[in-house]
């Protein structure tokens, strides 16, 4: 641990004594990891078993196609909800920061808005909406199910994402609006074009993380019997007795997530090397 | 004095934050083309006092005229008052988010409805004059203090006020800066613009003002032209505030 000094600099940026050290023993510790992990599951007296029905490589072959199309509903799903979500939780944000005595009831109404869906489980909004509904048999109503599932995704996941911007909003120092209004700009300019800009820029990394967990919440839809990768599985899996589908299924989740999480790290890097690096605007 | 045409008229102005009184009933007359310089001891209200001018802290008592209309009477735009005064903040305040030109031309286009063509051409013609024709596209971030402070004294003056307020613009920055700046408001007086001026620079206050207010407790005890406040003060607490500047070194 104590070393001479030289190297002090570079271990308090990595971690250890040097980059190279750093790196093979990071390489080292991680196959020793991953070795003794597959020997003892490989090794477990269910081992077969489990292989036959989790990994079962025909039934994956068999059951990627369906599974993959019934992925892009999800998809839809989740790209239509975003959209929908990041203007709405926009929206509740900034009524819940109007000032004075006159917006009280707007700023009461998106408090308990925010308190209400971010206390009922997402699941329970879904039934609500996607049975409840269309069972009111209303002109103009949709009845689709997979529309109300949409449209309780965006109901949870802008309250939550309302308390994002909320924090982005409130991270921004007075003194920021204090120049803006000095030069002249409405309350309302001064939050579209110096509040909100900066506000998002500091929350895109909590932003990205709701909407991973929506991504994966938009299998809840499944619940009304719309067919998405979850319930396409779980079809597969109950008429060959076989879970390898709901592994399938999985892996198209985490090959969404993933890139979206690596998207996010290089929006923050690029603004940051913007802000920094100066020159082109 | 033709104050109550152009320049800036303060009257028993009144101002509490809390049970803490900051201003006490200041009165205070600015003609148009003069520079008045404010000094006196931290949290002696001076910079109250400025944000009171620009409506940024709205007055417990009194009333503030500004180019021959009461900009505190009930009712008036504060916006539109607004554009008329500059203000300049010790912490310079420019947008983090925005290039040097976006942070001049927010103003005069978003305020003033300047189009985007002439509001650049014209904060660039601006910048060139303070000598940042080379930042025009640079972030805040990028430059240095003295920089970051000119440019917030352009996005002050890209709205041509007719009144520049300015809060202690150089005690941010290091020493070896403050020159720059300092400069730069000289070039201002002798422009003619009406200013009052906050600071902590008693020789530049000496140079530059044609008044000096000594506030004290929320009150001006003081005032004068430079070169009696500075070398026979009337009131015994000047002479203990000017005492305490010289033993410091920063007369």
């Amino acid at each position: 641990m104590t070393q001479p000094d030289p190297g002090r600099r570079s271990r308090i940026l990595l971690g250890a004594s040097g980059p190279v050290a750093n790196v093979s023993i990071a390489v080292v510790s991680t196959i020793v990891f991953l070795v003794v992990v597959t020997l003892a599951i490989v090794n477990s007296p269910g081992w077969e078993t489990v292989k036959a029905s989790f990994f079962n490589a025909s039934e994956a072959r068999e059951t990627f196609p369906l599974v993959a199309s019934a992925f892009l509903l999800n998809v839809k799903m989740f790209l239509i909800a975003e959209v929908f979500i990041l203007a709405f939780a926009l929206l509740i944000a900034i009524l819940r920061g109007l000032p004075g005595p006159v917006f009280f009831p707007l700023r009461a109404l998106a408090i308990v808005y925010t308190d209400l869906f971010r206390g009922v489980p997402t699941i329970l909004v879904v039934y609500l909406l996607g049975f409840g509904m269309p069972g009111l048999n209303l002109t103009g109503v949709p009845t689709d199910p997979v529309v109300w599932g949409v449209i309780a995704l965006v109901l949870v996941y802008s309250a939550y994402v309302s308390e994002v911007y909320r924090a982005g909003i409130e991270s921004i120092h007075p003194s920021q609006e204090a120049a803006a209004r000095s030069l002249g700009l409405t309350r309302a300019k001064t939050l579209r074009f110096v509040i909100i800009p900066q506000a998002v820029r500091r929350v895109i990394p909590p932003l990205l993380n709701d909407f991973i967990g929506l991504q994966k919440d938009t299998a809840l839809v499944s619940v009304l019997g719309s067919v998405d990768a979850l319930q396409q599985a779980n079809i597969n899996s109950a008429a060959d007795f076989n879970y390898t589908p709901y592994v399938v299924a999985a892996l198209f989740f985490i090959a969404l997530t993933i890139p979206l999480a690596r998207f996010t790290d290089y929006l923050i890097l690029r603004e940051r090397r913007r802000r920094q690096a100066g020159g082109v605007a | 004095m033709s104050a109550e045409s152009g320049g800036l008229v303060v009257e028993g102005v009144r101002k509490s934050f809390g049970k803490s009184e900051v201003l006490r009933g200041i009165d205070l007359v600015v003609a148009e083309h003069e520079v008045v310089c404010l000094i006196g001891a931290s949290g002696s209200g001076k910079s109250t006092l400025l944000r009171c001018v620009n409506l940024l802290e709205p007055i417990d008592a009194g009333r503030i005229v500004v180019n021959g209309e009461e900009i505190t009477a009930p009712r008036v735009d504060v916006n539109r008052v607004r554009r008329g005064i500059g203000i300049v903040f010790q912490a310079f305040n420019l947008f983090p988010h925005m290039s040097v030109l976006d942070n001049v031309t927010l103003g005069p286009r978003r305020a003033l409805g300047m189009s985007k063509a002439n509001a650049e051409a014209e904060a660039r013609e601006m910048l060139g004059q303070f000598g940042l024709a080379e930042k025009v596209g640079d972030y805040p971030d990028r430059l240095s203090g003295g920089q970051q402070q000119r440019v917030a004294i352009v996005r002050a003056l890209a709205m041509r006020p007719r009144l520049m307020l300015l809060d202690e613009v150089t005690s941010a920055l290091d020493p070896e800066l403050v020159a720059e700046v300092l400069e730069v408001v000289r070039g201002l007086a002798r422009d003619g613009m009406t200013m009052v001026i906050a600071t902590h620079e008693m020789g530049f206050a000496r140079d530059i003002a044609n008044r000096i207010c000594f506030l004290d407790g929320g009150v001006i005890l003081e005032q004068g032209p430079p070169d009696q406040i500075f070398t026979s003060p009337a009131e015994e607490r000047t002479q203990q505030f000017l005492a305490r500047i010289i033993a410091a070194g920063r007369m």
